[in-house]
C-alpha cells in the first residue's frame, strides 16, 4: 500500500528529471523560469484542493493568503538596518546572523533581516490569521463562507494597495535571494535556474507528499466525512469545526509558502497576486483537476500556469480561466483528469481495434 | 462640518446607497426564485450602462437607455437558458462557480467590445456644472433622476410581486418551487422572469448612475460586492430592508470619507459585510427564529 501510494511521487520526480533534462538538450532552459513559477502557483492550488476538494469548504480567500506570505517576507527583507549599525542589539543580531548583509545596486552595503526569519514570520501569521478568521468564517456555508473569504482577500488587496510601506500600486522589488542551504538561492538569477527549478519542485512533491499521507489517514477519512455530510460527521463524533479548521490554515500555509518563494525568486511582489482573479484562478484549476483531486490539480495547475506565464492565452488570459469555469461545471462537475476518462479513452482504443480486426 | 456639508453627504451617501439597493434587490430577486447568488449582478449594470452609452451616440436619450434595458434583461435570459439551466445536479459550489465565471467571461467580452476607458452618458437634464441648490447645498439634478428612478423601481416591484398574478406566481415559487408547480405555474419561465428582470433593473440602475459615477468594464466585481453586503444587510430575500441597508451603507461610505483614507473605503463595507455574516447572518432586520431554521 505504502508503495503504491508513493510510485506516482517517484514517477513524477522522473519526469521533473527529464523535463530538466529536455530543455537543455534543445536549449529552451528559459521553459524552467515559468515551470519554477508554476510550481509555487501549483504548491497554492494544492492547499486548496484540500480544503475545496476534500473538506467541501470553498474559498476565494487563497490569494489573499499567498500575498500575505509573499508581502510578509518582501517587506521585512527590503528594511535596511545600516543606518542603525552603531547600536549594540543591531550587531548583536548581525553577530548572530538574523541580520544579513549586501551590496546594492548602487554598490552600497545594506544590512536586512535573514530571509529565514522572514519565512518564520510570515509561516506564524498566516497561521495565526487563517486561525482567527477561520473559527467564525468556517461556520459559513455555500455561498456565504464564499463570499466571506472573498471578502477577506479583498481587504488584503485594499490594504496592500492602499500602504506606502507595501509599496501601494507599485508593489515591493528588489527582494533580496534567499539562502535555502548553503549554494542554494532561491533567485532569479539566470546561472541558477536548473537548481532553482529543482528546489521548486521538491517543495511541491515535499507538500504533495504531505497531502497524500494526510488524506489517507483518520484524519483525511473524516474530511471526506465532512464533505459528504457534515451532520452525520459530526453526529458520529468527528470534531467538524477543529478539522475545518486545520484543513483551513494548512491551506493558507500551502498559498503562504508559495507566495514566499515566488517573491524570492521573481525578486518582488505586486498587489495584482492579491487580486480577485488570482483566487479564482485557484478555484478554476481546482475545478478542472477534478476537484478531490491532487494529481489532477497538479498537472492542470503546472499546464494550465505555464501556458498563461508563457503568454499563450493572451489578452484572453482571465477569459480562458472563466471559461474554463463554467465548461468544467456545466460539463464535467468532477473535473477531467479522473478515471473514467482513461477508462474512455481506453474504450476508443479497444473499439478502434475491433474494428481493425473485423475488417 | 457645516450643515450644508453635511447635507451634501447625505444626498451623495443616498445617491450611492440607492445604487447598492437595486443591486441587491437584483441578487434578492434571483435568489428568491432560485436559491442562487448570482455573482454577475454587477455586470448587468455595467453592461446597462455601456450599452447605453454606444447607443446615445446614434440615438437620442430616452431610446438609448430603454434598448439598452432590453437588451441587458435579454442578456440575463440568455444566461439562465445557456448556463443556469444546463446544471445538472447543482451543488451550492458548483452554481458559485458558474456564477462567478459568468461574471468573467462577461467582463471580459466587455473589455473586448469597449476596451479599458471609463465612459460615461450624457447628464439626463442639464449638464455637470449644472446644480440646483437644497437646503443650501448644491446638487446635481442626475441624483434626482437617480432617487426618482430608484423609488420607481422599488415601488414598481413591489406593486409587481403584490398585485400582479405573474408576482404572485413567481412569489410562490420562491415559497416552494414543488409545490408552486404542482398548482401549474410554469416554474421554469419564473427562473427565467426572474434573471430578466434582475438583468433589467440592474441595467437601468447603471444608466441612470452613468453620468455620476462613470462606467467602465471593471465596476461589475466591485457594485456585486457591494450590492451582496447590503443583500445580507438587508436580510437576503428582502427588499425592504435593501433599500434601508443600502441608504445605511451609502451614508456610512459618504461620512467616513472625512475619516478614513480614500484608499481603504472599500475596506469599511467589506468589514461590515465580515461583521454581519458572522454576528447576524440573518441582516439587521431577519427575525432570529427564522434564521435558526436556515442554512448559511
Amino acid at each position: 500500500m505504502q508503495g503504491k501510494r508513493y510510485l506516482p511521487v517517484g514517477i513524477l520526480f522522473c519526469v521533473i528529471v527529464v523535463i530538466q533534462l529536455l530543455t537543455t538538450l534543445f536549449h529552451v532552459e528559459y521553459f524552467l523560469t515559468q515551470l519554477t513559477m508554476s510550481a509555487y502557483y501549483t504548491l497554492t492550488a494544492l492547499g486548496l484542493c484540500m480544503l475545496m476538494g476534500y473538506t467541501g469548504q470553498i474559498s476565494l480567500g487563497q490569494a489573499g493568503f499567498f500575498a500575505l506570505g509573499g508581502y510578509v517576507s518582501a517587506s521585512l527583507t527590503t528594511l535596511d538596518f545600516s543606518p542603525l549599525r552603531d547600536k549594540g542589539i543591531v550587531l548583536f543580531f548581525e553577530r548572530i546572523s538574523f541580520l544579513q548583509t549586501a551590496d546594492n545596486i548602487y554598490g552600497d552595503e545594506i544590512l536586512f533581516l535573514n530571509p529565514w526569519i522572514a519565512f518564520a514570520a510570515a509561516v506564524l501569521l498566516t497561521a495565526g490569521i487563517a486561525f482567527v478568521i477561520g473559527i467564525p468564517v468556517l461556520k459559513l456555508k455555500g455561498h456565504y463562507l464564499a463570499m466571506a473569504t472573498l471578502g477577506f482577500s479583498i481587504i488584503i488587496y485594499r490594504i496592500v494597495l492602499g500602504t506606502r510601506f507595501l509599496g501601494e500600486a507599485d508593489g515591493i522589488s528588489s527582494v533580496p535571494s534567499f539562502r535555502l542551504l548553503p549554494g542554494l538561492h532561491v533567485n532569479g538569477d539566470f546561472s541558477a535556474r536548473a537548481g532553482n527549478f529543482y528546489i521548486a519542485w521538491v517543495i511541491v512533491i515535499i507538500g504533495l507528499v504531505l497531502l497524500l499521507n494526510l488524506i489517507n489517514s483518520r484524519a483525511g477519512r473524516a474530511l471526506r466525512y465532512i464533505h459528504g455530510n457534515e451532520k452525520a460527521a459530526g453526529a458520529m463524533g468527528v470534531n467538524t469545526a477543529r478539522y475545518k479548521l486545520t484543513v483551513f490554515i494548512i491551506s493558507a500555509l500551502f498559498a503562504s509558502i508559495g507566495g514566499f518563494f515566488l517573491t524570492h525568486y521573481n525578486g518582488g511582489i505586486g498587489p495584482s497576486e492579491a487580486g480577485v482573479m488570482k483566487s479564482v484562478r485557484y478555484v478554476a484549476i481546482v475545478a478542472v483537476g477534478g476537484m478531490a483531486n491532487l494529481w489532477g490539480t497538479l498537472i492542470m495547475g503546472t499546464l494550465l500556469n505555464f501556458l498563461s506565464l508563457r503568454g499563450v492565452f493572451g489578452s484572453f488570459d482571465d477569459a480562458v480561466f472563466g471559461g474554463i469555469l463554467i465548461i468544467i461545471m456545466i460539463f464535467a462537475p468532477e473535473g477531467i483528469i479522473r478515471p473514467a476518462l482513461f477508462r474512455f479513452l481506453m474504450d476508443k482504443v479497444r473499439k478502434r481495434r475491433r474494428a481493425g480486426a473485423s475488417s | 462640518m457645516g450643515s450644508e456639508l453635511i447635507i451634501q453627504y447625505i444626498f451623495s451617501g443616498i445617491t450611492v446607497g440607492s445604487i447598492y439597493a437595486v443591486v441587491a434587490i437584483g441578487f434578492n430577486i434571483i435568489y428568491n426564485a432560485t436559491g442562487i447568488i448570482n455573482f454577475a449582478q454587477g455586470e448587468f449594470v455595467m453592461l446597462g450602462g455601456m450599452t447605453a452609452y454606444s447607443l446615445s451616440l446614434v440615438m437620442p436619450l430616452l431610446p438609448a437607455v430603454v434598448i439598452a434595458v432590453v437588451i441587458t434583461a435579454g442578456v440575463g435570459s440568455l444566461v439562465e437558458i445557456v448556463f443556469i439551466r444546463s446544471l445538472k445536479r447543482p451543488s451550492v459550489i458548483g452554481m458559485i462557480i458558474v456564477t462567478i465565471g459568468l461574471s468573467i467571461i462577461i467582463r471580459e467580452i466587455a473589455l473586448h467590445i469597449w476596451d479599458e476607458q471609463i465612459r460615461a452618458l450624457p447628464f439626463f437634464t442639464g449638464t455637470e456644472i449644472s446644480s440646483i441648490t437644497v437646503l443650501g447645498a448644491h446638487i446635481s439634478p442626475q441624483v434626482l433622476w437617480v432617487l426618482g428612478i430608484t423609488g420607481l423601481i422599488v415601488a414598481g416591484l413591489s406593486f409587481f410581486f403584490s398585485y400582479t398574478l405573474t408576482g404572485q406566481a413567481m412569489r410562490a415559487c420562491a415559497n416552494n418551487r414543488t409545490a408552486a408547480g404542482l398548482c401549474g405555474i410554469k416554474t421554469r419561465s419564473m427562473v427565467n422572469l426572474a434573471f430578466i428582470l434582475s438583468a433589467g433593473i440592474g441595467a437601468l440602475a447603471g444608466c441612470v448612475t452613468s453620468p455620476l459615477t462613470q462606467t467602465s468594464y471593471s465596476m461589475g466585481s466591485d457594485l456585486a460586492i457591494k450590492g451582496f453586503t447590503v443583500a445580507i444587510l438587508g436580510g437576503l430575500g428582502n427588499s425592504t430592508g435593501a433599500v434601508a441597508a443600502g441608504l445605511l451603507l451609502g451614508l456610512l461610505e459618504a461620512f467616513s470619507i472625512s475619516l478614513i483614507p480614500m484608499a481603504y473605503q472599500d475596506v469599511i463595507s467589506i468589514a461590515i459585510l465580515l461583521i454581519i455574516l458572522l454576528s447576524k447572518p440573518s441582516g439587521l432586520f431577519g427575525s432570529r427564529q427564522a434564521a435558526a431554521l436556515m442554512e448559511y
